[in-house]
């Protein structure tokens, strides 16, 4: 039998009554009353979740600056520290080992990278061989962090409240340190619902408290099942659906954060050849006519043939309507092209549409 | 505790059957209901297509997942419920209340290879 790992806030989360599922290898709460109500608080007030299965992996040392720019998609040594920068490691090939948050710490040279769960064997790996023969120090903290994102437009007022938290200070994707207790925990302007809202990094003790904490203070405990709802409408892709090692970035439409003006970084040549050559799949956006829910794997299609696959899909609990972001043959891309979804035994009409289903409400101006 | 409607027939897919003059009314019972969450959508077949014992005819999605539904007797849909369509919640509010197709039965010996609510509240007994 296979076995799950279990982030520090596990007991809690069974204690409260949560339906646990596997996810990324850890034993993690779907949700804990329902996904819609759940949604509904973060888009509405503020909702929190136990993000501590995130990998944290540290880089440091003389030649820190160095590897990050050398497996990063974005540019990390140009970031000061107390801000963040989202991008991705890719293979050689141009495929993607991982989509990322480097977290420039405020220590001269040093790193925080924040990973997905189901990843972080694989991207400690990674680093640690780019890193052979040179001046710098990889570890995995993953297992001395637990994470919480608190998310929605009551989240500043909310941290203030219950945490003491003074966040007014920081803008999307910048972070400080904070104080709890007389504990350090890591604040950052960041989140993965297209709300705004803060995710905050502390030892596995610290994170108990701030969750009993925000708990007995009412805030809605989320599961998975809405982040994955909250993140699908914004836009933002999941590794494993919208990337993947067989998926570029510029497929998926991630070409912002690649850096192809960085003398280099590894994938960065096929990169600069796919942009030659042009794409010939791209991510859209379909929305459909009908409420019928178009699913990951399910079928595109035009004229009776297969065009594509979707790789999420809902009946978006923000608008209602039925979307799906889908690979689909570049020549079918366009805004605006009439689709077929087949799902199950039938054939749904839609229309490709942006891939963003809901404004995203990051706060970037204080 | 589920809730199970004495004199309704059940299948083993959580599917029940009310027998109204040879007609079988088809929804999903409560067990059935509970271990999907808030229904946001049914897909039902239309007026006139054949349904065939244990056979998909359909599908309740919630919004995690699809569930498909199959057909505990064999016959002609004669009508779909059409409230579904702008209501699904309704099977997640009165599961017994909420019939989802009515089936003029092609067997009607079919039914005695169902359930009746003693031995399914037996059968959810062994799930649980």
């Amino acid at each position: 039998m296979e076995t799950y790992r279990r982030t520090c806030l596990y007991d809690s989360h069974v204690a409260s009554g949560a339906s646990m599922s596997p996810f990324g290898g850890f034993m993690m709460p779907i949700q804990y009353s329902d996904i819609i109500s759940e949604h509904n608080a973060v888009r509405q007030h503020c909702g929190m979740f136990d993000v501590s299965h995130m990998g944290e992996i540290s880089v440091s040392g003389p030649e820190a600056s160095w590897l990050v720019d050398h497996i990063f998609t974005n540019d990390a040594s140009g970031l000061s520290p107390g801000h963040i920068r989202y991008g991705m490691m890719l293979y050689p090939d141009g495929g993607v080992v991982d989509d990322l948050l480097v977290y420039r710490m405020a220590a001269d040279g040093q790193y925080l990278l924040v990973v997905n769960a189901a990843n972080i064997g694989k991207d400690y790996e990674w680093i640690l061989s780019a890193a052979s023969g040179h001046d710098v120090k990889v570890e995995d903290l993953s297992g001395q962090y637990g994470q919480i994102a608190l998310q929605g437009p009551e989240s500043e007022e909310t941290a203030g409240k219950v945490l003491g938290f003074e966040l007014s200070d920081l803008v999307f994707y910048t972070f400080k340190e904070v104080d709890f207790e007389g504990d350090r925990v890591i604040a950052s302007r960041s989140g993965y619902t297209g709300e705004d809202g803060f995710e905050f990094y502390s030892s596995p003790e610290v994170t108990r408290k701030l969750w009993s904490s925000l708990l007995s203070a009412k805030v809605t405990p989320c599961g998975l099942g809405c982040r994955d709802t909250l993140r699908f409408e914004a836009g933002l892709p999941l590794y494993g659906h919208e990337l993947g090692k067989d998926i570029s970035p510029l497929e998926a439409g991630l070409g912002v954060f690649v850096r192809t003006d960085k003398p280099d970084f590894i994938g960065r040549q096929a990169v600069m050849a796919l942009k030659e050559k042009g794409l010939a799949r791209k991510l859209v956006g379909i929305t459909l006519d009908d409420k019928a829910i178009p699913r990951a794997g399910y079928p595109v299609e035009h004229d009776g043939c297969m065009i594509g696959e979707v790789t999420t899909g809902y009946n978006s609990i923000s608008t209602g309507k039925s979307v799906c972001m889908a690979f689909v043959d570049a020549r079918y891309a366009d805004i605006g092209t009439a689709v077929d979804i087949r799902i199950r035994k039938r054939v749904f009409p839609g229309k490709v549409c942006r891939k963003r289903f809901y404004d995203r409400k990051y706060r970037k101006q204080l | 505790m589920s809730k199970i409607i004495d004199g309704l027939f059940y299948s083993e897919s959580h599917e029940w059957v009310k027998l109204e003059d040879g007609i079988a009314v088809i929804g999903i019972t409560d067990f059935a209901q509970k271990s999907m969450g808030s229904i946001v959508y049914v897909d039902m077949p239309d007026e006139d297509d054949e349904v065939s014992r244990n056979e998909e005819f359909g599908a309740v999605e919630s919004v995690k997942a699809a569930s498909d539904l199959y057909a505990p007797v064999s016959g002609t849909v004669m009508e779909h419920n059409g409230e579904l369509e702008d209501d699904p919640g309704l099977l997640n509010r009165d599961p017994y209340a909420g019939w989802i197709i009515k089936v003029r039965m092609s067997d009607p010996a079919e039914t005695s290879e169902l359930m009746d609510s003693a031995a399914y509240a037996e059968f959810l007994a062994r799930q649980e």
